[in-house]
């Protein structure tokens, strides 16, 4: 079923049918069409262009099951003009969508091998439709290992979604945090050091690594260093973005676009580009 | 048999040191259980021994008056808990809790580096042991303070 634009600068509306809490400052949104019966269909790992109206418009991955395309879920977190908007929005209230946009996590690719999903803080929200997909098939992977770090147990996103993935015999689940106080019973520690504790076979595994820069780069290090190839190690990129289409540049990567040839790459393909600073 | 020895064999801190040299440190070595809530040590202790976790969870905390403890780290199976008990002045910095039931191996500190003194090709290989946790604390307390997921 195509997505309801036809045109890929014109945003289409979609009506906030739920809004739930998942930390102090991050939001998950349920959208649906006001325009009928359309369903949304997306990969796991690509990402919409939502546009608060007479604000402006953010780019913002898609977080839902890419099964249920009767839905649209994103969750964001409100840190500037658009996405405290965004996160303001009530039931009932409409935003503009354009999308779906990007390159998706490597689902197919990973058919037969080991995966490991990494996570840092809001870098989950674009992780957990690779997640539905994963589980959906289970069958078809190996061992399937979550890494996810946040800043405290109060900054985990999708916490009774986690506790119930944790109840799996098929998917060992890793949570830890920088610090916690009070009742929390798990790990506190950094996501890098826990790579040592999920079991994979290095050669025939393959990663999926998403959250704020300095947490990948010392992940892909860990993840090197266990011996999993630079080709089977894919990131999720952030640039500020316009179009999302490609066109104007404001997303420049090295020689590519993030929002048309990533957000997700292969280490391989942007490595030169990851370890500059100046990019 | 489930003799202190042996639990210094499997555990990954001790990998590949010498039969000789393991038998020399099992003489310092006993095997110490912990009940859940239960603190291996406290701050300002004496550090009298180094534990190798063997099996479950220990919290390493921070005391703040008024606020309670936080946790900082968390320890388990494999891991090696008391990076300051080579240095003086030989206290306790932070407190150390079971988070549940825990089997660990102690060892007694003041043995341990009589030890090293009396052999240094043992003391050496213990030191490169006590150096790479010591890197590895230091990478995670870095990134820890960097507040990476921000
Ligand atoms: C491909 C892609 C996918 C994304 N997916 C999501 C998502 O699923 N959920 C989500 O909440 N955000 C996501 N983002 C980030 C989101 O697009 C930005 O946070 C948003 O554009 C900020 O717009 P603003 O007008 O609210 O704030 P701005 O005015 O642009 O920024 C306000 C302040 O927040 C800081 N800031 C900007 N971006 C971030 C950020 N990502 N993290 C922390 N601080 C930031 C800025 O430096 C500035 O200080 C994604 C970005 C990209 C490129
Ligand atoms: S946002 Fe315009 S080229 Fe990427």
């Amino acid at each position: 079923m195509p997505n309801p634009a036809a045109d890929p600068l014109l945003p289409v509306p979609f009506r906030v049918s739920k809004v739930g809490r998942e930390t102090a400052d991050t939001f998950t949104l349920t959208l649906e069409g006001t325009a009928g019966d359309q369903g949304f269909l997306f990969a796991p790992g690509q990402f919409n262009m939502l546009y608060a109206f007479g604000i402006g418009e953010s780019p913002i991955s898609i977080s839902g099951d890419p099964e249920r395309p009767e839905t649209l879920v994103h969750t964001v977190r409100a840190v500037g003009p658009v996405t405290k908007a965004i996160c303001g929005l009530k039931k009932g209230e409409v935003l503009g969508v354009r999308g779906p946009f990007g390159a998706p996590w490597p689902v197919a690719a990973a058919a037969g091998q080991d995966v490991l999903v990494i996570a840092g803080g809001l870098g989950l929200a674009p992780l957990r439709p690779a997640v539905y997909h994963l589980l959906s098939r289970r069958r078809d992977y190996g061992n399937l290992e979550l890494i996810y770090g946040a800043r405290t147990p109060e900054d985990l996103l999708y916490y009774k979604e986690l506790e119930s993935w944790r109840g799996r015999f098929d998917f060992r689940v890793h949570v830890t945090v920088d610090a916690a106080r009070g009742e929390w019973r798990g790990s506190v520690g950094v996501v890098p050091h826990l790579i040592a504790h999920a079991r994979f076979d290095p050669v025939n595994t393959l990663a999926m690594v998403c959250g704020p820069g300095v947490m990948m780069r010392f992940t892909v290090q860990e993840l090197l260093a266990h011996g999993l190839k630079t080709e089977n190690i894919y990131l999720s990129m952030e640039r500020n973005m316009k179009c999302g289409l490609g066109l104007c540049g404001h997303c420049q990567l090295g020689p590519f676009f993030v929002c048309k040839d990533g957000p997700v790459f292969p280490y391989d393909r942007i490595k030169d580009w990851f370890l500059t600073r100046e990019v | 048999m489930d003799t202190p020895e042996s639990s210094l064999t499997s555990h990954p801190f001790f990998q590949g040191l010498t039969p000789r040299h393991l038998s020399i440190i099992g003489e310092c070595a006993s095997r110490v259980n912990f009940q859940a809530g239960q603190f291996l040590f406290r701050e300002q202790e004496e550090a009298a021994q180094f534990y190798l976790i063997n099996h479950g969870q220990v919290a390493v905390e921070i005391f703040r008056p008024r606020r309670g403890p936080i946790t900082i780290q968390t320890l388990g199976e494999g891991q090696a808990l008391g990076w300051l008990w080579f240095d003086k002045p030989y206290h306790w910095h932070y407190d150390a809790r079971a988070v549940q039931l825990t089997r660990a191996t102690a060892l007694e500190v003041k043995s341990l580096m009589h030890i090293c003194e009396q052999d240094h090709e043992l003391g050496y290989a213990l030191m490169k042991r006590y150096g790479h946790m010591l890197a590895v604390q230091f990478r995670v307390i870095t990134l820890q303070m960097a507040d990476m997921y921000g």
